[in-house]
């Protein structure tokens, strides 16, 4: 080793702040990315408190428990929070905390870049939640009442609140756009020695789209933002006929963001789920190439199909048709991936553990999420359906199903890697199977009341609704509490338990399997040579 | 097994650093406070100072421990890849930021204004609106209050935005000499490169300013002119925004030069910018042609 190396060693070793400082300043991968993933995780019981405000009032027809408006803005900052906060900063910690070990890379390519990208979360949730405070002291009206989407006219017309989740919105994209950036540079320059693209672990290469997807469509979400800005304060008219400009601008930029932004948190999912299948079913990934080429393809199918979310909005019929076909043609790479997955555990010496249990959920729940996603990409049948609460239930089960099941499947997948103990099967298995029951009881009633034409977004319903409702919100309940089970789940696991191998799995394969449970705090400080 | 070359070769990793906690602490303040500001909530103006200056000193800090970092010579080869590749895809995320604002305006020229004087007369509420280009739009109420479209001038593009297209231009030529000057290990002409390169970005920025004042005062051109307002101030502006960022970035790298940093084998902070300039050279091409000219 050169006096150099040796000289860069002192930078290396275990010696960093403690207690608060150690979380403040830290420039290690495994530190940012436990970051990201305690973030995510309180976000995602925040939003889940407020959506059950939503679900207890709809347990019944008639106004009971909460004022409209406030009613509104509880939808808007739960999916705000849940997209924002929640799903993408779990996929982002997991890429913070494997993809270096999978990759073999010493740490992410720009760790302080990747603190900033962290440390702006937290001011961006604050900016987000602050209004329903300062509304309590009189300033102001509440947080943003116009959903997640900040619809034109009415985001226009909307209370500070709008401001503040323009401003949150802004942060967020700012930490993605750092994350991505990272995640590039990390994968493209920090591989292992003989770890050529295509042996990459599937998550990397999940990663490198998502990233570009972010790359492409954040700014364009805050030009948006910043239009909407202009328009509320500065006298401009991007979005009122009045002064030539169009509400419906804004959605099409919304939405050439909103539609990629659905892969941008599904995509990591697809790629850690092939490892997770293989490794319980103690056979190789099927279809590598193909599943690459998806990805691929998915990705860049996704940034030209976006108006398939409006299109009951008045466009010509030739949009209407592109739109359509180019979303119903997303559906053949996905059915690649979907196959691929299925081939994965085919024949293979399967066991149920609780990732297993998880990610076989998943494809089937997921799969539901992708065929109902074809009923509305359909421009004939989404007159019917469009804002109703079988658009709802569709994206609950890609967005909580598809993502955040598949998150879950993760982390009780690597949790033992990353704490070094083993968590409890036992509640392991229980979380999952209350979380998949009481998540088809909360959304399956919601299909039909989609299709009986029960609209999405209102506080009241007509009588006819009422009995799926109260299905749906008994289920909602049951769910939002068995996700306690998985926090006292983790919380036990990181405090102690039984000892995990290195391996952990028997059939786990890939470079973060190879350090010791937990990995020391600097790991591959000298690069592993892939053969 | 790892060769001896692979060995020996480590990836810097910086230190613990409280930077980045206090920028996003200083952009909390700044947000939270312009919002104050502009919904008329006192206390905005000085939450928006005090972040300002929190982001500022802490830049400053960051980018010094940078500089000497790399003067110290711990980026390497391997480093010094990392911060091209990051440098390309920020551009990239540029590029699409400013792809938004074009969009913008070519929906406007292209769909919403046409069709705003395409329908029905007897089902519209703007029956003499004629679509042509620059517009402010058939006028009505927003937010409440009457908004009569204004009269305004629409700016020429053969005056001072051709002017401002060759200061650019040769901004671009000039850096690219100076980059040639860094290469050959000629210092006067890397520093004289850049010194005109700045003096240049400057002079642009002036003209912009002139062209600003002669639209608000005597053309009747403002942010609130309908479509051709917004699109015409929000795409120049954040244009202009970026070079004065790309300008006082080049005025660092100058003063770095100055003092003898850079050598013929290493100089990405030189490039950074200098591709950071080219970026912003392309896109004022992009709003000579649609903005100013078609």
């Amino acid at each position: 080793m050169s006096s150099q190396a040796t000289v860069h060693h002192d930078h290396h070793d275990d010696h960093h702040p403690t207690g608060i400082m150690r979380w403040l300043t830290t420039t290690n991968h495994k530190d940012i990315g436990t970051m990201y993933l305690v973030f995510s995780l309180i976000m995602f019981l925040l939003g889940g408190i407020m959506i059950l405000g939503v679900r207890a009032e709809l347990f019944q027809p008639g106004l009971q428990l909460v004022k409209p408006e406030f009613f509104n803005q509880l939808i808007g900052v739960h999916a705000l929070i849940m997209i924002f906060a929640a799903l993408m900063p779990a996929a982002t910690g997991f890429a913070n905390w494997m993809l270096p070990l999978q990759i073999g890379a010493p740490d992410m390519a720009l760790p302080r870049l990747n603190n900033w990208g962290f440390w702006l979360l937290p001011p961006a949730a604050i900016l987000l939640t602050l209004p329903f405070t300062l509304a309590l002291f009189g300033i102001g009206d509440g947080a943003i009442a116009t959903g997640w989407t900040f619809y034109a006219p009415l985001s226009v017309q909307g209370g500070i609140g709008v401001d503040f989740a323009i401003f949150a919105v802004h942060l967020l994209g700012v930490s993605s756009v750092l994350g991505s950036i990272n995640v590039i540079v990390t994968i493209l320059n920090m591989r292992a020695p003989g770890m050529t693209l295509m042996k990459m672990p599937m998550f990397a290469w999940s990663w490198l789209v998502t990233a570009f997807l972010l790359i492409a469509t954040i700014p364009v979400l805050a030009g948006a933002v910043t239009m909407l800005l202009t328009d509320r304060h500065f006298g401009t008219h991007f979005f009122d006929a009045a002064g030539g400009g169009d509400p419906i601008l804004f959605q099409h930029l919304f939405w050439f963001f909103g539609h990629p932004e659905v892969y941008i948190v599904l995509l990591p999912v697809w790629g850690f789920m092939p490892q997770i299948l293989q490794t319980f079913s103690r056979k190789p990934m099927y279809g590598y190439k193909a599943q690459v080429y998806s990805l691929w393809a998915i990705g860049i199918l996704a940034l030209v199909v976006w108006a398939h979310h409006f299109f009951t909005v008045g466009m010509p019929v030739p949009a209407l048709l592109y739109f359509m076909y180019s979303t119903m043609s997303i559906s053949l790479p996905l059915a690649v991936l979907f196959f691929c997955w299925i081939a994965t555990i085919w024949k293979g010496s399967l066991t149920f553990e609780t990732p297993m249990l998880f990610a076989i959920g998943w494809i089937v729940l997921f799969g539901i999420g992708g065929l109902t996603g074809l009923v509305l990409a359909d421009v004939a049948a989404d007159a019917q359906y469009h804002h109703t609460y079988f658009v709802v239930a569709h994206f609950h089960y890609t967005l909580f199903a598809g993502g955040i099941m598949g998150i879950m499947a993760g982390v009780y997948y690597w949790l033992p890697k990353m704490t070094g103990h083993m968590f409890s099967e036992r509640l392991g298995k229980l979380h999952f199977w209350l979380t998949a029951i009481s998540f088809n009881l909360t959304f399956i009633p919601q299909f039909f009341l989609g299709l009986a034409g029960m609209p999405r977004r209102i506080p009241d319903y007509a009588l006819q609704f009422a009995e799926f409702n109260m299905i749906s919100s008994c289920a909602a309940f049951v769910l939002g509490l068995s996700q306690l089970i998985f926090v006292y789940n983790i919380i036990s696991c990181v405090r102690g338990g039984k000892k995990a191998t290195n391996k952990v799995w028997e059939g786990a394969e890939g470079l973060e399997w190879t350090l010791s449970s937990p990995p020391p705090y600097h790991s591959f400080t000298e690069q592993p040579v892939v053969k | 097994m790892a060769s001896k070359s692979q060995q020996a070769e480590h990836y810097f990793v910086p230190n613990p650093v409280i930077y980045p906690v206090i920028v996003s602490l200083g952009l909390l303040s700044l947000a939270s406070g312009f919002i104050f500001n502009v919904n008329n909530y006192a206390a905005g103006g000085w939450m928006m100072l005090v972040g300002t200056i929190l982001i500022l000193s802490m830049v400053f800090k960051w980018m010094g421990s940078i500089i000497a970092e790399s003067e110290g010579g711990l980026y390497k080869k391997w480093e010094d890849k990392s911060f091209r590749v990051g440098m390309i895809v920020f551009i990239c995320s540029e590029v699409a930021f400013f792809a938004a604002f074009f969009g913008a305006l070519f929906f406007m020229r292209v769909i919403s204004i046409p069709e705003l004087a395409s329908f029905d007369p007897n089902f519209t509420m703007y029956k003499d609106f004629v679509a042509n280009w620059p517009s402010a739009g058939p006028g009505g109420v927003v937010l409440g209050k009457e908004y009569v479209p204004a009269k305004f001038e629409p700016m020429g593009a053969w005056g001072l935005p051709a002017i401002n297209t060759l200061l650019l231009l040769t901004s671009g030529a000039t850096v690219t000499w100076a980059h040639w000057g860094i290469l050959k290990n000629n210092r006067r002409q890397l520093v004289l490169g850049l010194f005109m390169t700045v003096a240049l970005g400057i002079a642009f920025l002036a003209c912009q300013a002139v062209e600003y004042h002669h639209a608000y005062t005597e053309m009747g051109l403002t942010l609130g002119a309908g479509a051709y307002g917004a699109s015409f101030f929000m795409l120049t502006g954040f244009h202009g925004f970026h070079v004065l960022l790309g300008t006082i970035m080049l005025i660092v790298i100058l003063l770095r030069s100055m003092k003898g940093h850079f050598t013929a084998q290493r100089h990405f902070g030189f490039e950074g910018v200098a591709w950071y300039w080219h970026f912003v050279d392309v896109v004022w091409l992009g709003l000579f042609v649609f903005v100013y000219w078609l």
